[in-house]
């Protein structure tokens, strides 16, 4: 059991330097993604193992000495309890997945090496982040993760959207991970320690305490905010769609956005020690949620709809780690991982196929692609949180989590959230697979197609959709209240669900406003009742701002331009006068002073120089004689 | 008044000081060259000087070659002196026919 852990990291990076190292020379280049996706399903089985063998009340650590710096050792571990397990589970099961897919996705493509090389560098970066057992290796990992989405979301380079969007990803993610930063490292002046451990023992003994643990608290979640694209740092998510869709399926899912609410989770101890902290997640969470889910009722990407539902649904972990409720808010995690995989990779089906990507050229697709149109209502219902799927069960606990907890208006959000998102799923299934074909094949230029029009779902596409809509079905009874909510009992809160876990009357309104949120988007985009266009142009303003994002990405866009422009000329200017104006001077300096200056003994006349020559040796010849004579 | 070795030496020593004084502050060529000169033949003196009083006098010994060194020398550098004159006048005559003027301190292009 020991050695699982181990295991589980070293399968992936011997994927990775496998198909870097290994198969530069190998003929077939489809053996890559062989050798990744048998990694991962060694990973997935080892990790099955470790879920398997673990129980609420398991710790288990080991660890290597790294360095020591003076005093201080550093260390490399792992730890492995029932959050770590959970994740494994998640990361290397929809990360297989993912895997098989795009076996299919990425078939032809002329990256077909390194993504597969990028997407072993990212499980294994992600698995490491999950199963590190200090601040310091978590950093590590998340640093990674984040340059893994980088270089993924970047895969078609050429594009400059692309390339666009991998580098906002990644500047912009950079700004929380500086907070994370300095709160680890505020965690470490005050404790002396990266592990969690020690610093969760200071916690709890008072050593840290106060405004300290908040201000630490807080800069942590900055770095969640960056990694979980919550608001104000979401900007980044619905641009990273420029990469292969499975990318967008693995990121959403089960890395780099899991990262964030991971660490808050794995930092509970700390959040929950600080009433101030965990109110600025709840708020943060609550709003982002139904903040993003604005933004999707307007979207015309299909991939976007889905981006925006993912910053809303992160921002509802958020709120149900921020209120309290714990195990909830891991469920969501847990469940959305599959529901979203799901979700994206059925989008995939279809751009794969149809070569379009926006919603109001789509149309009519269930009857071409009667699997994806039926995973594609799953995955959409469960995120809905439509009864009995795996959504709402997570997001019953985590409403029931806020209303326990007091925050009416946190509650009040995410009952609207709920109907929004109900509504812009319902939209985005009804606009691509229901009613008239509107695909027009002259715009399949625009999108990544590889030919493989009409010919029907391959089986290596449909059958991880089956599985992770299975999958979808199924895991909101292991945090059903019905039976007990095992699900938190695992992860070590079970009296979480006690305060009342699954109360009819919300699961009553609830239910409600999902059904009437899909039944909003029938009238508008089924039965076509009610007109969409009308309703747009009646709330023109509305429309506009949202098909604007707020502006959001044109304030950021202004502010970069008056204040780190500004900035950069300052520094320009000090860097040219000052900077240069030393180097510049001590050359000028050793020039006249100490050049033209001794240049004057130089006088060419060879008399001049004999004279030194003989005075020289006067001089040495005096030394030797005061020296013999001693 | 016997000549003694410390005579010659001093001798040398004042024949060498007026030459390095002259070669280092005439500002002719010839006369640098002619301060030269006479810097080479202070040196003879020594040579000789020192053969002479190493040598036992009155003794039946037969000359051995380190006696005889110092005399060897100073023929080599009166050797060396003449093939010295003849360079430095053709230097002199080549520096004079280029700048019509054997001023050394005209002759100052050894600087930077």
């Amino acid at each position: 059991m020991q050695a699982v852990p181990w295991l589980i990291l070293a399968a992936p990076l011997a994927a990775f330097l496998v198909i870097v190292f290994g198969t530069l020379y190998a003929r077939n280049e489809r053996l890559s993604g062989y050798v990744s996706i048998v990694a991962m399903l060694c990973a997935a089985v080892l990790a099955v193992v470790a879920l398997a063998g673990t129980t609420s009340a398991t710790h288990l650590r080991s660890s290597l000495d790294w360095f020591a710096l003076g005093s201080t050792r550093f260390t490399l571990g792992v730890l492995l309890d029932p959050l770590t397990a959970v994740m494994l589970v998640v990361v290397t099961v929809v990360s297989l997945l993912v895997q098989i897919y795009s076996q299919s996705y990425m078939a032809g493509d002329s990256g077909y090496r390194r993504y597969y090389a990028f997407m072993s560098l990212f499980s294994l970066s992600m698995l490491g982040l999950v199963l590190a057992d200090n601040f310091l290796q978590l950093y590590i990992f998340w640093e990674l993760v984040g340059l893994c989405s980088y270089l993924l979301i970047g895969h078609w380079y050429q594009r400059p959207a692309a390339a666009a969007a991998a580098k906002k990803a990644f500047i912009v993610t950079r700004f929380g991970d500086l907070g994370f930063l300095v709160g680890i490292l505020v965690l470490y002046a005050w404790t002396g320690s990266f592990e969690f451990g020690a610093i969760e023992s200071a916690v709890k003994s008072g050593a840290l305490a106060g405004g300290t643990i908040t201000v630490a608290a807080i800069l942590l979640f900055a770095g969640a905010v960056g990694k979980s694209a919550q608001f104000p740092l979401h900007v980044w998510l619905p641009d990273a769609m420029e990469g292969p869709t499975p990318v967008s399926a693995l990121i959403h899912a089960a890395t780099m956005v899991a990262a964030g609410v991971y660490m808050v989770a794995r930092a509970y101890t700390i959040f929950s020690a600080s009433a101030d902290a965990m109110l600025v997640v709840a708020i943060i969470g609550g709003f982002t949620a139904l903040f993003a889910a604005t933004h999707a009722l307007v979207a015309v990407d299909i991939k976007r709809v889905l981006a925006y539902s993912t910053v809303s649904q992160l921002g509802y972990m958020m709120m149900g780690l921020g209120v309290g409720a714990y195990a909830a808010g891991v469920f969501h995690l847990f469940n959305h991982a599959f529901f979203k995989a799901l979700l994206f990779l059925a989008a995939g089906v279809v751009i794969h196929m149809t070569g379009v990507q926006d919603l109001p050229k789509m149309g009519g697709l269930a009857r071409k692609m009667p699997i994806t149109a039926a995973t594609f209502a799953v995955g959409g219902l469960s995120l809905a949180g439509l009864f009995p799927l795996s959504g709402f069960w997570s997001k019953e606990q985590i409403l029931d989590g806020a209303m326990a907890s007091g925050h009416t208006v946190l509650f009040a959000l995410g009952l609207l959230t709920a109907l929004l998102t109900a509504f812009y799923t319902a939209r985005a299934w009804l606009l691509a697979f229901w009613g008239e074909g509107r695909v027009v094949e002259g715009d399949a230029a625009d999108a990544d197609v590889h030919g493989e029009h009409a010919s029907g779902e391959p089986a290596v596409m449909t059958v991880p959709l089956l599985v992770l809509a299975t999958a979808a079905v199924l895991t909101g009874l292991l945090g059903s209240s019905w039976l007990g909510d095992p699900f938190a009992g695992f992860l070590g809160h079970a009296t979480e669900g006690a305060h009342g876990g699954g109360s009819v009357e919300l699961a009553l309104v609830s239910t409600a406003l999902v059904i009437a949120g899909i039944g909003l988007a029938w009238l508008m985009y089924g039965s076509r009742s009610i007109s969409a266009e009308s309703v747009g142009a009646t709330f023109r303003p509305v429309y506009v701002m949202l098909v604007r994002k707020y502006w959001l990405d044109d304030l950021y866009g202004w502010m970069v331009r008056v204040f780190v422009l500004a900035l950069s000329e300052l520094l320009l200017w000090f860097d040219k006068t000052v900077v240069d104006g030393i180097v510049n001077g001590t050359g000028w300096l050793a020039a006249a002073v100490f050049g033209r200056a001794s240049s004057r003994s130089q006088t060419g006349v060879a008399a001049n120089y004999g004279l030194v020559f003989f005075a020289g040796l006067l001089v040495m010849g005096l030394a030797v004689l005061v020296g013999l004579g001693r | 008044m016997t000549v003694t070795l410390d005579h010659y030496l001093f001798l040398s020593a004042a024949v060498f000081a007026i030459g390095l004084f002259g070669a280092l502050s005439r500002r002719g060529l010839v006369a640098v060259l002619l301060s030269i000169e006479l810097m080479l033949n202070a040196v003879n003196i020594t040579f000789v000087a020192f053969s002479r009083y190493l040598d036992v006098p009155g003794s039946d010994q037969v000359a051995t070659a380190g006696q005889l060194s110092g005399q060897v020398f100073a023929l080599f550098v009166i050797a060396v002196a003449a093939a010295e004159a003849a360079v430095a006048l053709a230097i002199i005559l080549a520096v004079y026919r280029t700048r019509r003027t054997t001023n050394i301190e005209d002759v100052n292009t050894m600087k930077w």
